[in-house]
């Protein structure tokens, strides 16, 4: 499990993160939501270990996240970040294999190269593996970037969990992979994966998630499982005047906006 | 190689080779004159040229590797320009050092004031790219570009204040000559230019990692700042020596790793090794034109490196029709990944 203590971030005299308490349990698939400039991609980078210098502890499963190398962290944590990209042509399949450099010294072995082809298999890349990936459109290039963030947590670490944050995972995605990639990923979740996604869609959120969390200005206002996302809330967060429609079937509540 | 041995203002026959060689190991003086040039001139001076050739190309896939952009050279981060104002400052000072210290320190005082040149040009570009423990890429490439211009005004006032003769070894040292090439300096710069090697060649997947950005190779599990120290420390040793010694060829660095790109794609463990021949063959070629074209004189190898330069840009803007400026199909250089 991952939990946070006391989080606060600030640059210059702007306070981006205020006191944030939370911890995180495998098997929940919990999503972050909140206006622009909240400080949620902040906060996942400051969990993430890529922000230093913040008051406050993050914890692995009890153990400080400063008490990790970072490429042990990276055995069993993938992110998957808002401005992945390359400027220089690699293949797609190269660009997957990244994802295994924390697992290997010079080379791949054999097991990094059959993930690879799952990965590859899983995610419909198929007809891509040999495609320059600067030739590739947005969502390609998306659809790439998770598979290489899934192959670097693949399988399942000797101890504890593994652990997987999207920031914006489904930027430039069409509507077909916007589910196949929610489906997978909680999906992951159910398999002992920590797993925190930085969403806009509310309505997706309330389908897929377990747990959302609203943020604004900084601070954690709203804890809540999907049932219990009220248009006050969005009010309050968002400014939008919502209405919740709730199906009599098994289908998730939807969000109409005024 | 054979090739570019064996032609020059003298040819030499491979018999000659072989039997020069025979002597040479054999520690007997060599038996004629052909002998005597190969083994003492042609000899060491295209050795020289394959590791400065393979030094630029490989230093070249480093720095573009660490700025994520492709049409940076290795003398970006002031290199280069720090050497050939320590030279500079060389031709036009040591006429009037006292002359008990020009004959103790004979040949290498240019390159020692090149190499001291580079290293404080590149120092100081550090140093001031440096911001709070982290070094930013930004940072480093305006402060590089700053320092270049310091170098390159340095140099010129140099020649400016210099008299005719020293302004005439400081543009032909600009240009890069390998004339004075020995074996001496085959040995020093092709020790420095193996243990580097080695020691890139390790950092390949690091450096694969850094194309993804700073932030994803981090994730990737990659001290991204230790990695860009090393690197430039790397660059600068091997790039520092090995203009120190032959001057500034330019074009190289940039020319061979992209060519490759498009051959080979950019993984860094099949580019640095390719780089390191195709430069290493390239700039052989180049000087063996330097010497021929012109022969028995010599032109700047510097010359040679930029026309071919000049052609391998244009040629994707030409076709049968002539040259077509407008929509090329392939550019090669692909600008980007300088995202900030």
């Amino acid at each position: 499990m991952l939990k946070t203590e006391g989080i606060s971030y600030s640059i210059g005299r702007k306070q981006i993160l205020d006191d944030i308490n939370i911890s995180f349990q495998p098997g929940e698939f919990t999503m972050i939501l909140g206006p622009n400039g909240s400080g949620k991609s902040t906060f996942l980078k400051i969990f993430s270990g890529e922000i230093h210098h913040y008051k406050g502890a993050v914890y692995y499963n009890g153990i400080a996240i400063t008490n990790f190398r970072k490429e042990e962290l990276a055995r069993k944590r993938a992110v998957l970040s808002q401005h992945a990209d390359l400027g220089f042509p690699l293949s797609v399949a190269e660009v997957i294999m990244m994802g295994r450099y924390p697992h290997f010294t010079f080379s791949p072995n054999k097991k990094d190269i059959s993930i690879c082809e799952d990965v590859i298999e899983q995610m419909d890349l198929i007809d891509f593996r040999e495609r320059n990936y600067l030739t590739l459109s947005g969502g390609e290039k998306q659809r790439v970037q998770f598979a290489r963030i899934l192959a670097q947590i693949w399988e399942k670490p000797a101890e504890g969990n593994r652990y997987l944050f999207l920031d914006e995972p489904l930027n430039s995605l069409d509507l077909n992979y916007q589910q196949s990639f929610l489906k997978l990923s909680a999906a992951f979740s159910k398999a002992g994966t920590v797993l925190v996604a930085i969403m806009h869609d509310i309505n997706l959120a309330l389908k897929y998630a377990t747990r959302i969390l609203f943020m604004k200005e900084g601070r954690l206002v709203y804890e809540t499982e999907p049932a219990g996302v009220t248009p006050p809330m969005i009010k309050n967060i968002f400014n939008v005047d919502a209405t919740i429609i709730r199906p009599s079937n098994d289908l998730p509540p939807v969000v109409i906006y005024q | 190689m054979i090739t570019a041995i064996a032609f020059g203002a003298v040819s030499i026959l491979p018999a000659e080779m072989l039997s020069s060689l025979k002597h040479f190991f054999g520690g007997q003086k060599p038996a004629n004159i052909y002998e005597a040039v190969f083994i003492q001139l042609r000899l060491p001076r295209v050795i020289l040229c394959a590791i400065t050739g393979a030094i630029l190309a490989v230093s070249g896939v480093l720095m573009q590797g660490l700025f994520r952009n492709p049409i940076v050279e290795p003398g970006l981060i002031g290199t280069s320009s720090g050497a050939a104002f320590g030279a500079a400052f060389v031709f036009v000072m040591a006429a009037k050092w006292p002359p008990e210290l020009k004959s103790q320190i004979g040949p290498f005082l240019t390159p020692l004031f090149a190499f001291m040149g580079a290293l404080l040009a590149t120092y100081v570009v550090y140093i001031l790219a440096r911001n709070a423990r982290r070094v930013s890429i930004i940072s480093l490439l305006l402060v590089g570009i700053a320092i270049n211009a310091v170098g390159l005004s340095g140099t010129g006032f140099m020649s400016y204040i210099a008299r005719d003769p020293q302004a005439r070894s400081i543009t032909f040292w600009n240009l890069g000559t390998l004339s004075g090439a020995n074996w001496l300096q085959v040995a020093i710069v092709g020790t420095v230019a193996a243990v580097m090697f080695i020691i890139s060649f390790r950092y390949s997947k690091q450096l694969n990692a850094l194309l993804l950005g700073e932030e994803e190779a981090s994730y990737l599990g990659v001290d991204t700042e230790r990695i860009k120290r090393r690197v430039m420390v790397l660059n600068t040793a091997m790039v520092s020596v090995a203009t120190a010694f032959v001057g500034v060829i330019s074009f190289v660095g940039l020319i061979v790793p992209h060519i490759l790109r498009l051959l080979i794609g950019s993984d860094n463990k099949r580019l640095l090794p390719a780089s390191m021949i195709a430069g290493a063959v390239l700039l052989v070629l180049a000087d063996m034109c330097a010497r021929l074209l012109l022969a028995p004189a010599e032109i700047p190898i510097g010359i040679i490196t930029c026309v071919h330069y000049f052609i391998k840009t244009l040629q994707p803007f030409t076709t049968k029709r002539g040259i077509r400026c407008l929509k090329p199909k392939v550019f090669p250089i692909q600008l980007g990944g300088n995202r900030s």
